[in-house]
């Protein structure tokens, strides 16, 4: 447990001490802030995070590779891996360790759009559940977007191929809903079922289900074990 | 004890009490792709030992270490630390080795002392013992005035003493250090190696190199290893004996030649009296059986007939020249065996 957490903490200090980071944040607050008020133009506005929640799943498609391309791709570039892989530590408290500093990030980055929801609060009276269950449904999100970007950090030493190859497969997961409405059949269900979309717009509309709950975890577990198992034979290779 | 092909054997302490054996090296084979970087290795070293791993770049030096500590496991052979498998027990084998790689790869965003505390914490120690080595190794490598700055900020040689100073951090029972002298000035280097000097007083240490005096100078024992075998392994001072066969003496006497050199034939022990006059010097070269010392009866012979003795060495090989003997491909067998 104390290797994982100065395995996340040092990188958690490093993201608050790294220009990158703080230009995602600028990205996705700025762009998320356009998506919140687009609609609040109408003449019948309506008072919900729903257009944030949907742009905000585009926006990670992008930001998330970029939050955990540095993590394990910079440490192969620079050598330090060495020392870290000949240290006591096992691959999996590795991998953790660095998983949750981007997650930590990604929750402060969250935690900054509480803005909108004072906003909403302030000026209107907006219904609190749907509020609710698009953030865990954001979170959720988030999570299995960020362990998709880690694999393909731990693949790499080069950054940037590990950022664009991390958007590519989120932009499949997230595509899929697109797919599935130019096939026919069980295979129209198949792809709905495959990708993110279909799973987080229940949570955009209000609803906890736990098959969605369970969808994400499993996607983020999938590719985190993916990670640890490309760390491993990395010695290998 | 030399040998350019084949599985080759370092036999210099093929009998050592199983309690006494730190590293066990066996049959040791490593492909990148399809051709060796280090092929049938075997040695061992004593606990408490200074080994020194001597080759040119590219010999398999790295390799060779990456596989002790655990980095990554080699193709065949085996290879035990303190009884521990690297393969089968390698977190146990990592938490006994500290280690410096060649490049010396540090983290350049953080402090010298975040650095070590985050290596520390990495080495499952715990708190008190991480600040209390911490202070040490700040200490025994003299970062004093730096301890609060970048990494990213430091130049290579006090990089080169963090990359020290984290190996030791853990206080581990092997150290494992990868060309601990490159790419540093000339007084960093002594200093690093009166370290590592010291050091060794109490671990068990593996050093490699391709300076050769450096070798010879810290290490109890050299390895000699090329392309992916070794060829040579053995104490510095015998690695050169060994390989010199024949003593030889370069004396400088003032003296009219014609008289002197029939008188340092006449020497008992003597094989061969060559003159090389240089201008105003005459030069002798005396080669004698080996184990004999002529100084002692060359010195008083000059004096007793008043001339002068102007210079006397003992004209061993460096082992520079051993190690070229061993390794260019050209050179003439018999000169070996």
């Amino acid at each position: 447990m104390r290797t994982i957490r100065a395995v996340a903490f040092k990188e958690i200090q490093i993201y608050f001490s790294s220009p990158v980071a703080y230009i995602v944040a600028l990205i996705f607050m700025a762009l998320s802030g356009f998506f919140f008020v687009r609609d609040l133009g109408n003449p019948f506005p309506e008072a919900s995070l729903s257009n944030f929640f949907q742009g905000a799943t585009f926006l990670l498609i992008p930001l998330a590779p970029a939050l955990t391309m540095r993590l394990l791709a910079e440490e192969q570039k620079l050598g330090t891996i060495e020392l870290l892989l000949t240290s006591p530590v096992r691959d999996w408290e590795v991998i953790i360790g660095k998983y949750i500093s981007s997650l930590v990030f990604l929750l402060f980055l969250l935690a900054l759009t509480s803005y909108y929801v004072i906003l909403l609060l302030v000026f209107a009276t907006p219904d609190p559940g749907p509020i609710y269950s698009g953030y865990i449904g954001l979170v959720l999100y988030g999570m299995a977007a960020l362990s998709v970007g880690i694999l393909t950090s731990t693949l790499t030493s080069n950054q940037i191929i590990a950022a664009v190859v991390g958007t590519g497969i989120l932009v499949v997961l997230y595509a899929t809903a697109f797919i599935s409405e130019v096939v026919t059949g069980v295979w129209a269900n198949v792809f709905t079922q495959l990708g993110f979309t279909s799973h987080f717009n229940d949570f955009d509309s209000g609803i906890i289900d736990s098959a969605h709950i369970v969808y994400f975890l499993t996607v983020t577990a999938l590719f985190l074990f993916l990670s640890i198992r490309a760390l491993e034979s990395r010695r290998w290779r | 004890m030399v040998s350019d092909t084949g599985p080759t054997t370092d036999n210099s302490v093929a009998e050592l009490p199983p309690e006494d054996v730190m590293i066990d090296v066996r049959d040791l084979t490593h492909y990148y792709g399809p051709n060796p970087a280090v092929e049938n290795v075997n040695f061992t070293v004593r606990r408490g030992e200074v080994l020194g791993f001597l080759g040119p770049n590219g010999a398999g030096k790295t390799t060779t270490m990456r596989i002790l500590t655990g980095f990554m496991p080699p193709t065949r052979g085996s290879v035990t630390l303190d009884g521990y498998d690297v393969v089968e027990k390698s977190l146990e084998v990592r938490k006994r080795v500290g280690y410096l790689p060649e490049s010396v790869p540090l983290h350049t965003e953080m402090t010298v002392t975040n650095y070590l505390k985050y290596m520390g914490t990495l080495r499952r120690m715990n708190g008190r013992q991480i600040r209390r080595r911490t202070d040490d190794v700040i200490d025994v490598c003299r970062l004093g005035d730096y301890h609060k700055t970048l990494i990213g900020k430091l130049s290579k040689g006090f990089r080169q003493r963090v990359g020290i100073a984290q190996a030791i951090l853990h206080e581990p029972e092997v150290l494992v250090l990868d060309e601990p002298t490159i790419g540093i000035d000339p007084i960093q280097v002594v200093e690093t190696r009166s370290l590592i000097q010291d050091l060794g007083r109490e671990q068990t240490v593996v050093l490699s190199s391709h300076i050769l005096p450096e070798v010879s100078m810290i290490c109890e024992r050299v390895l000699i290893i090329h392309e992916g075998h070794i060829v040579a392994a053995d104490t510095p001072n015998n690695l050169a004996q060994h390989l010199r066969g024949v003593e030889q003496l370069e004396v400088e006497i003032g003296g009219p030649p014609a008289e002197v050199l029939p008188v340092l034939r006449s020497i008992e022990g003597a094989t061969e009296v060559t003159h090389h006059p240089r201008p105003g010097i005459n030069a002798y070269r005396v080669k004698f059986r080996e184990g004999l010392d002529l100084r002692d009866e060359i010195s008083r012979t000059v004096i007793s007939r008043d001339w002068s003795l102007l210079s006397m060495q003992v004209n061993s090989m460096s082992l520079e020249e051993i190690f070229l003997r061993l390794t260019a491909a050209d050179t003439d067998d018999e000169d070996f065996a």
